[in-house]
């Protein structure tokens, strides 16, 4: 199958190693990967803003970089969210079918290759951060606010990874508070959220924070930093390809 | 009653101030999220009373206008009058008329949302009418001159030692008391003496039912009826969307209402109010105030389906961490930001914004309101209605500009890149608001496309 993959503005810029994580394993399980060299944004910092109206060219940009795809793969819950909900353009033809078949890159590898073995280890007592676009509006794990049946596809991948210690959570899937711009315009409200966010984690004694979102674990490791913590921060990808 | 003029960003800094207050707030309405989490694990079929609380409500919203006027039929052969508010100040100027023909200058009201975005007490407290609060937390927060900072639990900002001063102030109990029992004995005493001596009593409205021409009101004081049951003149306030089609859909949101507000089985008091006793009068005031219009704009109507249970504020971390107040409006939280800017844009352009779109406000929410894919269509609403601050919109522009170009996407970040790299304090100080209480990520040499380019395309 070839897929297409997509990796978001912020983390082609500044956390390269997560992209590189995730092309390594996609390869790893099988697929043939592009990374189609044109892509920018998928363009939820406008529209999230109120600004839909201007992502016409960003769409355009984005629809002419990923159409012929089997699959779009990214990891990023939150941009995929929005492709999958908002990406419409000039062929909007082509947009349709990119966003019934954009995946989020745990999404993807549970439900899509179905991977049932990795060779990752990592021996670290860990929190997973379920980041909320992609776990209440992908679905990727149950939420805490529906009587129904628990499940989380980024849980079902770390059980695979050797000598992993998860950690409980206090609060299993409390917003971080980051929220894209929402991080500046009520910086306030954004701070505290991270703060607690990280110190749920702190108090369930962890080595790393991970999630399937840099743009939520971005705002928690600014946090850490600031605080001067030896906790770090690696997007899911990292731990899935982590070895000794 | 003040309002707050600050806008929410502005006014969430100032309640962050005081960061234990803070915990205590954010700490105290999880509490009430947990407890309603058990509750509603009780009940398996949880998940399907939502769906037919929030299908029958669809019937109601297509079926407004009939169900209104059965509902007004048969409460008018029930002996109950109706009236009709096409707004706030309708609203106010009927109910002022009934009290004034009631021949009374006093009047006892229980908790009703309405008459807060009505601003009724503000125009009868003008008119020389005096109004007393009988729900504890709107008596208290009515006695500090503040508006409620929640729908169900009003005076949920304020400590004990808060309501100690407050009612030393206002009701004369020791300085520095802070007993909870002691503190509520002083409110029950006070309020005993109101409600026998006031002639008029208002309640609110949580559902009227067009078949029977009745309502129900739901309070877990029973101060509802100690006020409509003493007075020779029971006035009741509903927005026009508290109308359900049949008794026998009472029995669905009466399981979904307490539970999702606070955890409990159904609410201590549950009151069917179908005709006036004998020699009482008992009047209805209709009251549209901007929900037809909101019933005409289709990303939003489902809002009316609201049955103010607050599920939605008590999950909200942002509401946790600002505060009721800093949403200024009678509604506080997710649910008021959907309904603040049909009221007015202008002045709730803010509201829509104070949400991450984290979406556990619509997963909460016992008639399945879309909440947080309503927040987001009213920022495009807002914005494009010219409601945007010139400087973001400026910068929204420049963004879209940039990242529909590769070419100077990689520039732009190329050069950001630098800038963090070798000259940090141009954006690490107090004027970047993320660098006020996080560090900035660490700038690599080397993008992933760099690298990708440079490993990958031999």
């Amino acid at each position: 199958m070839k897929v297409g993959l997509f990796i978001p503005c912020y983390i082609d810029q500044f956390y390269p190693q997560v992209a590189i994580a995730t092309l390594k394993l996609l390869e790893k399980v099988g697929c043939d990967v592009e990374y189609p060299l044109q892509q920018t944004c998928c363009g939820q910092p406008m529209a999230n803003s109120g600004y839909a109206h201007l992502t016409g060219g960003c769409n355009d940009n984005f629809v002419s970089n990923f159409a012929g795809y089997d699959y779009i793969v990214s990891p990023s819950g939150s941009c995929t969210l929005h492709i999958k909900h908002h990406l419409h353009a000039t062929n909007e033809t082509a947009a349709t079918q990119i966003r019934s078949r954009i995946y989020e890159l745990t999404e993807f590898l549970t439900d899509v290759v179905k991977v049932s073995t990795l060779e990752a280890t990592f021996p670290y007592r860990v929190g997973l951060h379920q980041s909320c676009h992609g776990q209440r509006g992908l679905h990727l794990a149950q939420m805490s606010e529906l009587v129904a049946p628990p499940f989380s596809k980024p849980v079902q991948l770390l059980n695979l990874v050797k000598d992993l210690e998860l950690i409980q959570l206090d609060r299993r899937d409390e917003c971080c508070g980051f929220g894209g711009t929402f991080c500046v315009t009520e910086e306030a409200v954004s701070a505290k959220m991270g703060k607690d966010r990280v110190a749920d984690h702190l108090r369930h004694g962890v080595h790393y924070i991970t999630g399937v979102d840099v743009s939520c674990l971005m705002h928690m490791e600014g946090i850490l930093k600031r605080a001067n913590s030896n906790v770090q921060v690696k997007h899911i990808a990292e731990i899935l390809t982590a070895t000794l | 009653m003040s309002q707050l003029t600050l806008d929410h960003a502005s006014a969430s800094v100032e309640f962050n101030k005081n960061e234990p207050r803070v915990d205590w707030h954010d700490e105290t309405l999880w509490f009430v999220r947990t407890k309603r989490d058990r509750a509603v694990a009780q009940i398996p079929e949880w998940e399907q009373l939502r769906e037919a609380a929030s299908q029958i409500k669809n019937h109601v919203l297509s079926n407004m206008h009939d169900l209104l006027v059965q509902f007004e039929e048969n409460a008018k052969q029930n002996g109950i009058t109706v009236h009709w508010a096409a707004d706030g100040a309708e609203h106010n100027a009927i109910i002022h008329g009934l009290i004034q023909k009631a021949g009374a200058t006093r009047m006892v009201k229980s908790k009703s949302m309405l008459t807060e975005e009505c601003h009724l007490n503000d125009y009868l407290t003008q008119h020389g009418i005096e109004v007393i609060d009988s729900d504890l937390g709107e008596r208290i927060v009515q006695m500090r001159k503040e508006p409620p900072s929640h729908i169900v639990l009003p005076a949920i900002h304020l400590t004990k030692a808060d309501v100690g001063e407050t009612f030393h102030e206002h009701l004369g109990t020791e300085k520095g008391a802070t007993d909870p029992q002691y503190l509520t004995e002083a409110a029950r005493q006070h309020l005993r003496e109101t409600f026998l001596t006031r002639k008029v009593a208002l309640t609110g409205v949580n559902f009227a039912i067009a078949e029977t021409g009745g309502f129900v009101v739901c309070t877990n004081e029973g101060n509802a009826d100690m006020g409509a049951h003493l007075a020779d003149v029971h006035i009741a306030a509903m927005g026009f969307e508290k109308i359900i089609p049949r008794a026998e859909h009472l029995g669905v949101y009466l399981r979904l209402l307490a539970r999702s507000a606070t955890g409990q089985p159904i609410t201590t008091f549950s009151s069917h109010f179908h005709r006036p006793r004998p020699g009482q009068e008992m009047h209805i005031v209709i009251v549209d105030n901007g929900r037809s219009r909101q019933l005409g704009r289709p990303d939003f109507r489902n809002s009316l389906k609201c049955i103010r249970c607050a599920a939605c504020m008590n999950t909200c971390p942002v509401y946790r961490r600002s505060g009721g107040h800093s949403y200024h409006s009678a509604v506080a939280g997710p649910i008021g930001s959907i309904l603040a800017p049909n009221l007015d844009m202008k002045q709730n352009a803010d509201l829509p914004f104070a949400s991450t779109l984290c979406g556990s406000c619509s997963n909460v929410c016992p008639v399945k309101i879309d909440i947080h894919d309503q927040l987001y269509k009213w920022r495009q609403v807002l914005m494009q209605e010219g409601y945007g601050p010139t400087a973001k919109t400026v910068s929204m522009k420049a963004m879209a500009t940039v990242l529909e170009s590769p070419r100077l996407y990689r520039m732009a970040g190329k050069i950001g890149r630098g800038v963090l790299r070798f000259a940090p304090v141009t954006v690490e100080n107090r004027f970047n608001p993320w660098y006020n209480q996080r560090e900035m990520p660490e700038p690599p040499a080397e993008s992933f496309r760099d690298w990708y380019v440079n490993h990958k395309k031999s």
